[in-house]
């Protein structure tokens, strides 16, 4: 499935944050948004998955969800977003109880969810026993029980630590070799966005405009040879060359109100 | 010449106050004898402050007649009543408070009005409009449980994290679904926090409305013997309302662990 944004705009009352955004996320990829803070990826993201209507433009999503796609555009939140009171399972069960499943299947998404993420043992876990990265884990094992067409993927590394944020990254690397969901991912790391992503959007300080769409040559777990990285230097240059001065601006911005 | 070397003293002790199990129970004794003693050497007049154990004899006494059981079952009767509805009404006009926009707007300033009148000066009222009766009363508790029921309902619901309610949108749970896994749980911290409260009130106002207007109750009861001067059959109506409060605080205990048991 295809999603498009044409011309989004939005305004936080008088505070213009995304301007004249025009953006296509092509079936299979993974696309990362990345910007200085205050840009408006996570406003974008919102728009995109249908939880904020932007004061203007329009999405529109082209093609059909696979059958058996419960939730076509599904959400991977940054602060994990697990209901306290529900246990690890109960967690991902939450998402597949308003469908029409028998209870062996939703057992059976469960399950199958909770192995894809290494946490077939924690499932009568309460959250408050997980650490960071488990935390996230469930986010990511209640995303892919209902089979989504897009994952929204909003900054979903930045409230880890280091090491943890390694571990997630290896899954989402083998998750996206493995299976090819396309996927929206806002980060603030353009080392995140250059392990994962098939294309690099990049956006201008507030009000956000996309400021150049830069494509990754290199396929997905084949970047980390002597080769690749030379290459994903480069990059790395040129994209932080687009967005360094935007950073800069963006920061002042923020000191002086 | 050597330096000198000293230890480092420690300073990050303190602000931790903790809960030893046996000391509430050790004052508790060592008041208690203290009393009985003044009682017993008659440094206190026992028409004044009777001993422990004659407001224990005195309420063996009225527990062997039958007398205290009429009384506390009446009591019972109309906290248990008055509570229930009152905190079903509450629960009602709080939780649409929470939820929907135009509950808000009507009941916010409601609520702000008549939250801190006192509901007992509005019994005489109620028993013009409902008569002497149960009905005034069970009012007058009810009216005291509702208004603070509504603002734990709907601070309760404020206090539900609004990222839980965009994650449940995000997986198009339904708006009843929504409101049921995902808002009540959330709010029932505040929820229960709230019914320590009232049931603690719904006990004052059960007492204060039958000293104004009953035949049988805990008010009743004290309010009689104390126009008989009987201090220890008084203060042994105390001692009965005083035990109703702790078991009515380790019944919301109870409530709060099965309702709560995940925080």
């Amino acid at each position: 499935m295809q999603v498009i944004a044409e011309a989004i705009g939005h305004d936080y009352g008088p505070l213009p944050v995304l301007e004249n955004v025009d953006l296509a996320v092509r079936e299979g990829e993974v696309l990362a948004i990345i910007g200085p803070s205050g840009c408006g990826k996570s406003t974008l993201l919102s728009i995109l998955g249908g939880l904020l209507q932007p004061s203007r433009g329009r999405v529109l999503l082209k093609g059909q969800p696979q059958a058996d796609c419960l939730n076509p555009l599904t959400f991977v939140f940054q602060d994990f977003a697990l209901l306290p009171w529900r246990s690890v399972a109960g967690n991902v069960e939450l998402v597949l109880e308003h469908h029409r499943l028998g209870s062996a299947e939703r057992r059976r998404r469960v399950a199958d969810a909770l192995a894809r993420t290494g946490l077939s043992d924690f499932a009568a876990a309460l959250p408050k026993q997980l650490s960071g990265g488990m935390r996230q884990r469930v986010g990511i094992a209640r995303a892919l029980a209902v089979r989504p067409a897009v994952l929204l993927l909003d900054e979903p590394l930045s409230a880890l630590d280091a090491q943890t944020r390694e571990l997630l990254l290896e899954d989402f690397e083998s998750l996206w070799v493995r299976e090819r969901t396309t996927a929206i991912y806002v980060t603030h790391n353009l080392s995140e966005a250059l392990r994962l992503a098939d294309r690099v959007a990049v956006f201008s300080r507030r009000p956000g405009r996309l400021k150049e769409l830069v494509e990754i040559p290199l396929p997905r777990g084949q970047r980390s040879g002597a080769q690749a990285q030379v290459e994903l230097a480069a990059l790395h240059d040129r994209l932080w060359g687009l967005i360094r001065a935007e950073a800069q601006s963006a920061v002042t911005e923020l000191e002086h109100g | 010449m050597a330096e000198a070397v000293r230890e480092l003293k420690f300073r990050g002790g303190g602000f931790a106050p903790g809960r030893k199990r046996w000391t509430a129970l050790v004052f508790f004794a060592l008041v208690l004898g203290i009393w009985q003693l003044a009682g017993s050497r008659g440094w206190v007049s026992p028409l004044f402050l009777p001993s422990p154990l004659a407001i224990f004899e005195a309420l063996r006494a009225e527990a062997i007649s039958g007398n205290l059981w009429i009384h506390l079952t009446a009591s019972l009767q109309r906290i248990g009543l008055g509570w229930v509805l009152g905190t079903l009404a509450g629960l009602a006009l709080g939780l649409a408070m929470g939820l929907f926009t135009l509950a808000r707007s009507v009941g916010l300033p409601l609520v702000s009005a008549f939250f801190p009148i006192p509901k007992i000066a509005l019994l005489p009222l109620f028993i013009l409009w409902f008569g002497i009766g149960e009905a005034s009363k069970l009012v007058t508790i009810g009216m005291g449980v509702f208004f603070p029921t509504v603002v734990a309902a709907y601070s309760g619901v404020d206090t539900v994290p609004r990222n839980l309610v965009r994650m449940a949108q995000s997986f198009s749970l339904p708006y009843s679904a929504i409101v049921w896994k995902v808002v009540l749980p959330g709010a029932m911290a505040t929820i229960v926090a709230g019914f320590r409260i009232t049931v603690s009130l719904a006990l004052i106002l059960v007492v204060a409305a039958e000293m104004i207007g009953a035949e049988y109750g805990l008010g009743a009861f004290i309010i009689s013997a104390g126009h008989l001067m009987m201090t220890d059959r008084l203060l042994g109506g105390v001692v009965c309302l005083s035990i109703l409060g702790l078991l009515a605080g380790t019944g919301i205990t109870l409530l709060e662990r099965r309702l709560l048991h995940w925080r």
